[in-house]
């Protein structure tokens, strides 16, 4: 960038985190907001979503394992995606997060059926949001007896009146007991940042155009970039600091695991705060007044909120609205953070949220220099 | 006079905010070293002016120089070199004057910053009160403290919109004073007021109204040109003599000054026979004086407004 100075962009950062300092009201929103979030969203949030994502990995291609795979689709909870071969593969595809459950269908299962041996049929589901799967889950039992009770005509009627033909087994991975803060704790930390990164940040500048010394700091060689960015950097570390409450709360009250390393989790949460500090900054850029820069706030923070898993299961969302769902940072966000924190996900399995975070930062950054106004007209 | 003996040269500036045309045609020549006044009623387009000189505002149309370089193309060369204090106070007001001043310095990339800050802190008297948060400064305080600001980084041309505005006499003496120390150093001043002692206290002036620059040149030079006569009168019923001033021939405008009416008009002659009949029988006494300016930019500024 022509003519940067990093002096004027030491001084812009001094004088930001002076004034921040002295602005106690502020101060006490980053401590009050991540404290009252955690006590409040510590309650559950439920819903029923449908036509999960799942993956059948069959040993046996009887007419029978045909028919409790088409039970499963017509339970509307599951979609078959795909057929898998390898244990390898449906332990990817699960860690991933591409499907919600994989079916495993023994070898052998007809004749152990017919032989009135109960073969066990595992399936295993991505818990770590569970009240994604819940229903699913309770609905399988049912499944398994109305999808062969057609099967059971003829010489295998007599098979008919027993309890259960099939042993259903779920082994709920990632989440084993299905504890909802599980999966809320680490969803709040996205929450809190997008609140107050993008909110703080879009006070900054409007709140130097609102008291007049906007026109100061134009009278200055300072560079828009100098500015923009040097306004960042206070507001980092106290998103650190909030980051590290919530880790604190979630390890000390609500006894989260944390597979993943500590420091992938920051590294994760630092992209994450640059993304929603940029949009913040971007938004001052276009607001007139510190007013019309909260409700551009609120009207990102509500979508946010609904769109990206955090409120409800995103894959029970319909097409369209997974669709708006996966062009916000929060979606990318909470899947990384929940990878990391329950999965132990590995760099690779994070990539693919990755990537949207970065472009997000470097197209909302390109309009923000576009639309900084370097004069007052 | 050649172009490098020139602060600023601007000419034709416009500049339109919406449909509104708020500088108009602005041409405008300060001299090195000169201290040239600005006045003009409320919104006749001043600010916007001292903004366009100072890369602020960029201009509809127009050209010219600032400390020579160009005010369309080089802003950022304009900004390194010009002082400019806004009307309003716009330092912050949650930063002390130290942290003020050391901000404003890192932002001109000033060497030896802490020296340059200590300097201005203790030219301005303030060196024991620089913990003080600039908002809790009085009204006067504020204005040096801006000064103070605006000058640090040694500038060769100063912008000052309405400096002095609503600051005690004594300060206000105190900053002209510091201003006729700085055009004797050869620094540049471009200075607007609603003052009329002020405006006398400028080498040069420029009077706008209206977007129009209405007169220019030096405060006897431009009461000569509007060719005004004036007449004092004192004594007692002036509120009924200028009940009946009103409408008279040659009679354009009666301003009371004092335990004095001010009557003026462009018809010498006119004016003259009014006052004649006037005077005949009252025990009011008629004195022909010399038109000042605030009689002048009385004049002006009723002529545009009525045109």
């Amino acid at each position: 960038m022509k003519g940067f100075s990093w002096s004027r962009w030491i001084g812009i950062m001094l004088k930001e985190f002076i004034q921040l300092r002295r602005d106690r009201l502020t101060f006490g929103m980053i401590i009050g907001i991540p404290v009252m979030q955690l006590m409040l969203f510590g309650f559950a949030i439920n819903s029923d979503p449908k036509s999960l994502p799942t993956a059948v990995i069959s040993a046996d291609n009887s007419s029978l394992a045909r028919s409790i795979v088409a039970g499963l689709k017509n339970s509307g909870y599951f979609r078959i995606v795909r057929e898998i071969s390898s244990e390898a593969e449906a332990d990817r595809q699960i860690t991933e997060g591409e499907v919600q459950f994989v079916v495993h269908i023994p070898e052998n299962l007809a004749r152990r059926v017919v032989r009135g041996e109960r073969p066990a049929l595992l399936i295993e589901a991505d818990a770590t949001d569970p009240s994604a799967t819940a229903n699913a889950v309770s609905a399988l039992s049912g499944i398994g007896r109305t999808a062969l009770a057609r099967e059971f005509t003829g010489p295998l009627a007599r098979l008919a009146p027993l309890p259960d033909p099939l042993d259903i087994r779920v082994h709920r991975r990632f989440n084993p007991e299905g504890v909802t803060q599980y999966n809320i704790v680490p969803g709040l930390l996205g929450v809190i940042l997008t609140m107050t990164m993008v909110l703080m940040n879009g006070l900054a500048m409007t709140r130097e155009r609102e008291r007049g010394t906007f026109e100061n700091l134009l009278a200055t060689p300072a560079q828009p970039v100098e500015v923009m960015t040097g306004k960042l950097v206070p507001y980092i570390l106290i998103g650190l600091l909030q980051v590290s409450l919530v880790l604190l709360a979630a390890h000390f009250i609500f006894h989260v695991p944390m597979q993943g390393s500590l420091l992938a989790i920051y590294a994760v949460v630092l992209l994450f705060i640059a993304a929603n500090l940029t949009l913040g900054i971007t938004f001052s850029t276009l607001a007139r007044n510190q007013l019309q820069a909260m409700q551009m706030t609120f009207f990102y923070f509500l979508p946010s909120i609904l769109l990206s898993g955090f409120m409800f299961p995103f894959r029970g969302m319909p097409g369209w609205a997974q669709v708006l769902g996966n062009l916000l940072p929060l979606t990318h966000f909470l899947r990384l953070v929940r990878g990391l924190m329950l999965k132990g996900s590995a760099a690779a399995e994070l990539w693919p949220d990755i990537w949207p975070l970065l472009a997000f930062m470097l197209v909302v950054m390109a309009a923000g220099l576009r639309f900084y106004r370097r004069t007052l007209d | 006079m050649s172009a490098g003996d020139l602060a600023i040269d601007v000419q034709q500036l416009n500049k339109h905010f919406g449909d509104k045309h708020v500088v108009k045609d602005l041409s405008l020549s300060v001299r090195r070293g000169e201290i040239y006044g600005f006045l003009g009623p409320n919104g006749s387009g001043k600010t916007t002016s001292i903004r366009m000189l100072c890369g602020l505002l960029t201009p509809d149309s127009g050209s010219g120089t600032c400390l020579g370089h160009d005010v369309i193309r080089d802003t950022a060369a304009i900004k390194r070199e010009v002082g400019y204090m806004t009307q309003r106070f716009s330092l912050w007001e949650d930063l002390n004057l130290r942290e003020n001043l050391d901000f404003i310095a890192r932002m001109y990339g000033m060497r030896e910053r802490r020296r340059a800050v200590d300097e201005a802190l203790e030219n301005l008297g303030l060196a024991a009160r620089q913990k003080q948060l600039a908002g809790a400064l009085s009204g006067g305080w504020k204005q040096r403290l801006a000064l103070a600001a605006c000058m640090l980084h040694k500038p060769r041309l100063l912008l000052l919109d309405e400096p002095t505005a609503g600051v005690d006499p004594k300060a206000r003496r105190d900053f002209w004073q510091a201003i006729h120390e700085l055009a004797a150093d050869g620094i540049s001043v471009l200075v607007s007021t609603h003052y009329m002692d002020e405006a006398e206290r400028c080498h040069r002036l420029a009077y706008i109204a209206y977007g129009n620059l209405l007169a220019s040149g030096t405060a006897a030079s431009i009461i000569e040109q509007q060719k005004l006569s004036t007449w004092s009168v004192s004594g007692a019923d002036l509120a009924a003599l200028a009940q009946q001033l009103q409408g008279m021939p040659g009679v354009a405008q009666i301003t009371p000054f004092g335990n004095t009416l001010h009557v003026t008009g462009r018809d010498e002659q006119a004016l003259a026979a009014s006052v004649a009949r006037l005077a005949e029988n009252s025990a009011q006494r008629w004195e022909r004086i010399q038109p000042g300016l605030e009689d002048v930019f009385i004049a002006l500024m009723e002529g545009t407004a009525q045109s």
